[in-house]
């Protein structure tokens, strides 16, 4: 028998219930409303009462309504099906929900348990497993899904009996496990996991060592992203963060892409259901559709939905991992979610934090970007999520709890500046503020140096450099006048205005340009420095500007045009010819000192 | 609103607790955002404890005694919706402001979201005429998006001129704080544009009481929902002033003893206001609800807590700004942004839209930093002059609100002002787009 209670009070979502019965923490329940089922999470309890929060309207909720303990946390379903669906933060699917509105307490199921999986089996009778083995494999769209022991087994087990390949619903009994002390459990292609508790079903997390190519010139050159790594984009409104993403999950090299949309606009997942479906996927061929799960808990569902809309993107995101994946995992906006931790702690009348935010906020956040992760499997195989969440600072202002909470844990911080969107510098990643720790890490050195050019990595820190040079110049020309400082400060920001131009602006809305391979960013990498090492005869200040915007100009048109096409070629020749009008033979390097 | 007593309804006569803005009182059977009449005054239900239940009264509560009489009305707030709202105006209760009553079936306001995997992506081009949004800042059906301007700026005549210009099906006004002055100029430009039809108005102005503010957007968006998912229509919902209805949202908050957040605002402000702009969309049946709103600044401060939420929550933002330099107003084409832009530019207009858009509005910023230049006292180079020359041009034949002119139109005399005042390698767009539409004149 379940727990039962009754409403004792109501302020917007939170509901105070009054219960004998055994409650848990996190506990889900419903509140019987009328004919509906409204689903509600505990989040503290008090002697005899319990305070929940509902994840769903309580317009018309009465003092003394019903409430059902279901005695599990909030689950999700895992299993053959999940990819390309779109979910509501609860996993309901959306398209399984009848009419143009939400109905308040429709839930629906995340699979689909009549259709058929091919399924071959990977395991033996009297294999020796444990949560997370691989027993069988089905295909999901183009992706070999595994069908594992369920994560909820602790000790091991030994196969009994092994369904052989066929065709079956997921809700099928594919195998029987004998535990230690004899007794026989059944496995289907489904099992269920509470969100807030990590998947752990790898052998050990290393530090990342390989680089998650992205297409993104001031990401991959720059500042890269690790595999299994972590990041961060904050910026103000308009500098974007969402542009950047969903760049991200159509050019990232993951085998799979999930991607929560907390507490944003509901125009902007429409965009991924209806783009997504017919874009290619360069690296497959197939439909990007067919690699990607949308989380969708937008603005206007419920905010108590917002935390687990990111708990059930990440625990998704674990299961594939365990299947030796490669995913990438996407929030926007995870502010949005540390708002509604704030509304409901508000409402709960706790001791706030900076900002109003809950005291364990830091926590909550290092909490969820420490289940990103490259990993071993017990099986030997690899397999990676990589995390990269937006933050919506108030004001623009990056002193506020939530990205200083972030920027503890995130490896990577991309900066948007309002000042590069302000001028239309797409992507907006401050060249100077951004980092990416992963740089600094000798195994991904390494790798860089290994995969990409020898020289690679001294190549982008000198382009970093070069940045940072036309900065100071810039600053000093703006303090003393263009004619107050030598005209080598106007060749220096130049140089930086040129990488700024090439390397680090790229068209997201242009299609050859919105995405660049390795060999391309080092070819244009290459190319830009040799220029940017190039020494010329200026007369004055003013010819160095009309002098550069030319040259950028040319590389620009390269960057838009199929690389090493003929168009690419002519342009590159164009180059040349305006290389040629200046430049001073004998090539002297761009002084380092002090890098 | 109805007013009149119903069976079911209950009646109490004591109240426990008297604030500014709320009451509170012993009953049972309450329903949460339940209507209640409290001395006359409309009221709802916003926090149940055991049996005492707090109201919030939109009329405020100077006056109430502590014997007033509290009907309950058993429903959370409606609207009467039926074709018979056009053309009419009504108080921030649903209730025809000259008389009379509303024939139509009774409909919750602030109901619930459109499932977003029935929402269709934004395609349809809004041309204004005004090249400042056209040419930098298209608008989309199914967009939603504010002017950000200080209160002395011409935000409501730009918007009903807006309006007018949008080819909307049906236009629903929703007037929160507007003075009597604006609310007469609405109805003015509406009716001598033969366009009283298509309206409807929900009005609170500044002689209203401030907490009623609270149910207009709410009113209206019930209203356009009406029209835009029974009967298939575009509807445009213009919100004036959302700084004033948040305002509004304060009062309540901080006297329900909630922690305010930034500004003195409450913590639900983004939650707050999204669930009503979120309420733009494209149907999948053709209707359409646009919502173009007002944030009034303070001192062009877009960081204080509304326009900041606002921002996030919005598909952009025009910035209206006064151009002292060609005397006019502008939209500001660095603080504005419309984020639907590319699902129209370039695609329903003409190819080098996005490039040309682009690279006039870069030309721009160099002439910004030119002008920092010059008013630090330092000398201008060749270039420099250019781009302020450029900038003049720019700002007096595309980015003043009195522009009005079509999309091809604003494409040609962009072009016409680079050729004017650069060579293409200093405009850097694509070098086909050069060869086919920059006429070199000289
Ligand atoms: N890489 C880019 N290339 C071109 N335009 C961009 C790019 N990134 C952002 N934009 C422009 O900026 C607008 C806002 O971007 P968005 O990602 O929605 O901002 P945010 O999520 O930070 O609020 C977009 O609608 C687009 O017009
Ligand atoms: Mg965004």
């Amino acid at each position: 028998m379940n727990t039962t209670g009754n409403v004792t009070g109501i302020i917007a979502n939170l509901v105070i219930v009054e219960t004998e019965g055994k409650v848990g923490q996190n506990e889900i329940c419903f509140i019987r409303h009328g004919d509906a089922r409204l689903m509600a999470e505990v989040i503290k309890v008090m002697g005899k009462k319990a305070y929940i929060q509902v994840f769903e309207s309580t317009r018309g909720l009465k003092v003394g309504t019903e409430v059902e303990f279901m005695d599990h946390m909030l689950e999700v379903t895992l299993g053959p099906g999940i990819l390309s669906k779109n979910f509501d933060g609860l996993q309901n699917d959306l398209n399984k929900m009848e009419g143009v509105f939400l109905k308040r307490g429709e839930y629906t199921s995340a699979l689909d348990m009549e259709k058929k999986f091919a399924f071959t089996p990977l395991a033996k009778k009297d294999d020796k497993v444990t949560a997370g083995s691989w027993l069988g494999e089905v295909k999901e769209n183009w992706i070999p899904h595994k069908i594992m022991v369920p994560f909820t087994f602790s000790g091991n087990y030994a196969v009994k009996s092994l369904k052989e390949a066929g065709e079956f619903t997921p809700d099928t009994v594919i195998a029987v496990l004998t535990d230690q002390d004899g007794q026989d459990h059944k496995v289907s292609m489904v099992q269920k996991w509470p969100v807030k508790v990590p998947i752990r079903a790898y052998k050990n997390k290393p530090r990342p060592f390989k680089i998650l190519e992205t297409g993104i010139r001031v990401m991959d050159t720059l500042n890269p992203m690790a595999e299994g790594g972590t990041g961060f984009i904050p910026g103000p409104f308009g500098s974007g963060k969402t542009v950047l993403q969903h760049n991200l999950s159509k050019n990232a090299e993951a085998d799979l892409v999930v991607i929560a949309a907390c507490g944003e606009r509901a125009n902007e997942v429409v965009e991924i259901f209806t783009e997504f479906p017919e874009l290619d996927d360069p690296r497959t061929g197939r439909k990007l559709m067919e690699r990607t799960t949308i989380i969708a808990n937008t603005s206007n569902m419920p905010v108590a939905a917002r935390e687990a809309s990111v708990y059930t993107a990440m625990t998704i995101a674990e299961y594939y991992r365990a299947m030796g994946l490669k995913v990438l995992l996407l929030a926007d906006s995870t502010s949005r979610w540390a708002q509604a931790l704030r509304e409901m702690s508000n409402r709960m009348e706790e001791l706030p934090g900076p900002d109003g935010f809950p005291m364990d906020l830091s926590a909550i956040i290092a909490n969820f970007y420490a289940r990103a992760g490259f990993v071993y499997l017990p099986n030997g195989e690899t397999g990676s999520i990589t995390f990269i969440g937006t933050v919506s600072p108030a004001g623009g202002n990056l002193k506020e709890p939530v990205t200083e909470s972030t920027k503890k844990v995130a490896r990577c911080f991309y900066a948007l500046s309002q000042d590069r969107a302000d001028s239309k510098r797409y992507p907006a990643i401050d060249p100077i503020d951004s980092y990416s720790k992963y740089l600094e890490y000798p195994e991904i050195a390494e790798y860089l140096n290994k995969t990409i050019a020898a020289d690679w990595t001294e190549s982008v820190f000198q382009a970093k450099d070069i940045l940072l040079r036309g900065k100071e110049a810039y600053e000093q020309i703006n303090i003393l006048g263009d004619d107050g400082v030598p005209l080598d400060y106007h060749v220096k920001y130049w140089r930086s205005e040129l990488i700024d131009f090439v390397i680090l602006q790229q068209d997201a809305f242009d299609k050859i340009d919105a995405s660049s391979s390795l060999e391309r960013q080092h070819y244009m990498l290459t190319k830009t420095l040799e220029v940017a090492n190039m020494e010329f005869r200026f007369d004055s200040f003013e010819e160095v500007g009309p002098y550069f915007k030319q040259v950028i100009n040319a590389l620009k048109q390269m960057n838009y045009s199929d690389f090493k096409s003929e168009k690419f070629k002519k342009h590159e020749k164009e180059l040349q010819g305006i290389l040629k009008e200046k430049r001073v033979e004998k090539s002297v390097p761009v002084d380092t000192e002090g890098a | 609103m109805e007013k009149d007593t119903q069976a079911f309804q209950r009646v109490y006569t004591r109240l426990f607790q008297l604030t500014k803005a709320t009451v509170s009182l012993y009953a049972k059977g309450i329903g949460n955002e339940e209507l209640a009449i409290v001395d006359g005054r409309l009221a709802q239900v916003v926090k149940i404890m055991g049996d005492l239940v707090t109201l919030q009264i939109f009329g405020g509560t100077e006056g109430i005694g502590t014997h007033a009489e509290v009907i309950f009305a058993g429903k959370a707030p409606t609207l009467n919706v039926g074709d018979d709202l056009a053309g009419r105006f009504f108080n921030a209760y649903g209730e025809p402001i000259e008389g009379g009553k509303i024939m139509g079936r009774q409909q919750e306001i602030g109901g619930p979201s459109v499932n977003p995997v029935r929402r269709k992506q934004p395609s349809e081009f809004i041309p204004t005429g005004i090249a400042g949004i056209d040419l930098n800042n298209a608008l989309v059906t199914g967009q939603k998006i504010p002017f950000f301007a200080d209160p002395d700026q011409p935000f409501n005549q730009v918007m009903a001129m807006v309006a007018l210009r949008a080819k909307a099906d049906k236009i629903i006004l929703a007037g929160m704080g507007l003075t009597n002055d604006d609310y007469l100029y609405f109805k003015n430009v509406f009716d001598d544009a033969g366009a009283l039809d298509r309206i409807v108005g929900f009005i609170n102005t500044t002689e209203d009481p401030p907490v009623e503010r609270l149910l207009v957007p709410d009113m209206a968006l019930a209203a356009a929902e009406y029209f835009a998912v029974e009967k298939n229509e575009k509807v445009l919902v213009l919100l004036t002033d959302m700084t004033l209805y948040s305002d509004a949202l304060s009062i309540v908050s901080n006297r329900m003893d909630q922690i305010p957040s930034k500004d003195s605002m409450p913590g639900s402000l983004y939650s707050d206001l999204a669930r009503l702009y979120e309420k733009a969309v494209q149907l999948p049946d053709g209707g359409s609800i646009t919502i173009i709103a007002v944030t009034t600044l303070s001192g062009g401060d877009i960081t204080h807590a509304v326009p900041d939420n606002t921002g996030y929550i919005t598909e952009g933002q025009l910035f209206l700004r006064k151009d002292s330099e060609v005397g006019k107003v502008i939209v500001d084409p660095f603080r504005s942004l419309s984020r639907l832009k590319q699902l129209v530019i370039g695609k329903k207009t003409r190819e080098d839209h996005p490039q040309v858009m682009n690279a006039a509005v870069r030309l721009y910023a160099d002439a910004a930093n030119a002008k920092t230049k010059q008013e630090n006292g330092f000398d201008l180079t060749d270039y420099d002059e250019r781009t302020l020359e450029f900038a003049r041009g720019y700002s007096r034949k595309l980015l003043a609100i009195d522009v009005n002119i079509d999309t091809e139109e604003m494409l040609e005399t962009a072009y016409e002002l680079f050729d004017k005042h650069f060579k293409p390698a200093e405009v850097g767009i694509r070098q086909e787009f050069v060869d086919k539409y920059w006429k070199p004149n000289s």
